[in-house]
């Protein structure tokens, strides 16, 4: 739930990193962390444990400045991926804006990405909040293994659509993103709607500012 | 189920709260006050200013409240109303506020626990009225002051500057 706060002219959003455990959440932050200019940054913190897996979260502020009189500010979370934090996972979900699920793509961790994206829903249904109406991504990370998935299996295990049901948005909607490719289509006379996705290298920052431009951008337009 | 929804934090709720929160701190002799809520946000800073980043303070508080609160689940109960994190010198008095903002009070052994804990029992509840009128504002609609389309055009910019286009 995004804050406006017209006392102190500043405009708060948060951004939630999903996914399964070791898939690259808090890799994409340390890239953002270490590229993002001093200025714009604030302090990350990581609850890890002592072998570097997330614990609770790992949290980075990022400005964008003052816009319009208004200091814009980007609060990014990531979440533990081990199934067995989910209290954790949940918690953080808490408030949330807009959602990157950052799936691991190697084949053998398609099970986990699957468990990890319903977690996601359910999590999100017991915040009282609906996944396919809040500004959400998919990044597939880790492209440059030799067993990653084909893209299209990924797509059509975790990025498969859901139905179009209104009317008014039963339109074709090309992907800004990715050219010659659609976000809202009609397939054999039904309407569905996918998120953007992204394919990214995380450890070598492939990626991640495509991914977080997108979302933050999606996220903006929800403020009017 | 609903999408994201985003609410308001106006100059007159912040006048109103400023001045529940001073009152607070002659009364309590406690040093800073702070309002956060419960996804991570500062809201209102009062008394001496922090000398640490109230951003990073903010996300840690609501995790800490976040996570105690679902501690006192595993208890059977509804919820732990307050807690106390004591330290050498500065020790921290957090208490709940209409179940969606974190009152902290930072104080030192110039007062006692007991005296801030009986000081903030009354402010919650002034608080709570003051957040429950907020909140039904914005759920009424009347919130209607969103950004405006300038604000999203420069936000963009902004964007591409900041994480490459």
């Amino acid at each position: 739930m995004s804050l406006i706060n017209y006392a102190s002219r500043e405009v708060n959003c948060k951004l939630v990193y999903y996914g399964p455990g070791l898939g690259g959440k808090t890799t994409n932050l340390e890239y953002i962390y270490e590229k993002v200019a001093p200025a714009s940054k604030g302090k990350m913190i990581s609850l890890a444990t002592e072998t570097e897996r997330t614990l609770f979260f790992d949290f980075l502020p990022v400005d964008l400045g003052t816009i319009r009189g208004f200091k814009t500010r980007f609060h990014l979370y990531t979440v533990p991926g081990q199934v067995y934090y989910n209290a954790s996972r949940k918690l953080i979900l808490k408030g949330v804006d807009g959602v990157v699920f950052v799936a691991d793509s190697q084949l053998e961790r398609m099970e986990a990405n699957l468990e990890s994206m319903q977690n996601l829903y359910d999590n999100m249904a017991q915040h009282g909040l609906d996944l396919t109406r809040l500004p959400f991504v998919i990044q597939y990370n880790k492209r440059d293994l030799p067993n990653a998935a084909p893209l299209p299996q990924l797509q059509e295990a975790l990025n498969p659509g859901w139905p179009v049901v209104d009317p008014a948005r039963q339109r074709p909607v090309p992907d800004p993103n990715r050219q010659g490719e659609m976000l809202v289509e009609e397939i054999d006379g039904s309407w569905i709607e996918r998120v953007p996705h992204f394919e990214a290298v995380a450890l070598r920052g492939e990626g991640v500012f495509d991914t977080l431009r997108a979302i933050s951008k999606l996220v903006l337009k929800t403020l009017g | 189920m609903s999408g994201a929804s985003s609410w308001s934090f106006r100059e007159e709720d912040a006048a109103r709260i400023g001045a529940l929160l001073n009152g607070l701190l002659r009364e309590a002799n406690a040093r800073t006050a702070l309002l956060v809520d419960r996804s991570g946000q500062m809201l209102a800073t009062v008394g001496e200013a922090p000398r640490f980043d109230p951003v990073a303070f903010a996300s840690l508080t609501a995790a800490d409240f976040s996570a105690n609160d679902q501690l006192a689940r595993m208890l059977g109960e509804n919820e732990f109303g307050a807690l106390f994190h004591q330290g050498e010198k500065d020790s921290l008095y957090l208490a709940d506020v209409a179940r969606r903002v974190i009152l902290v009070v930072l104080f030192d052994n110039r007062t006692t626990l007991g005296l801030v804990k009986l000081r903030v029992r009354g402010v919650v509840e002034a608080l709570t009225a003051v957040f429950t009128a907020m909140f039904s504002r914005d759920a009424a609609g009347e919130r209607g002051r969103g950004m405006d389309t300038g604000f999203m055009g420069e936000a963009e910019d902004e964007i591409d500057k900041l994480f490459g286009t």
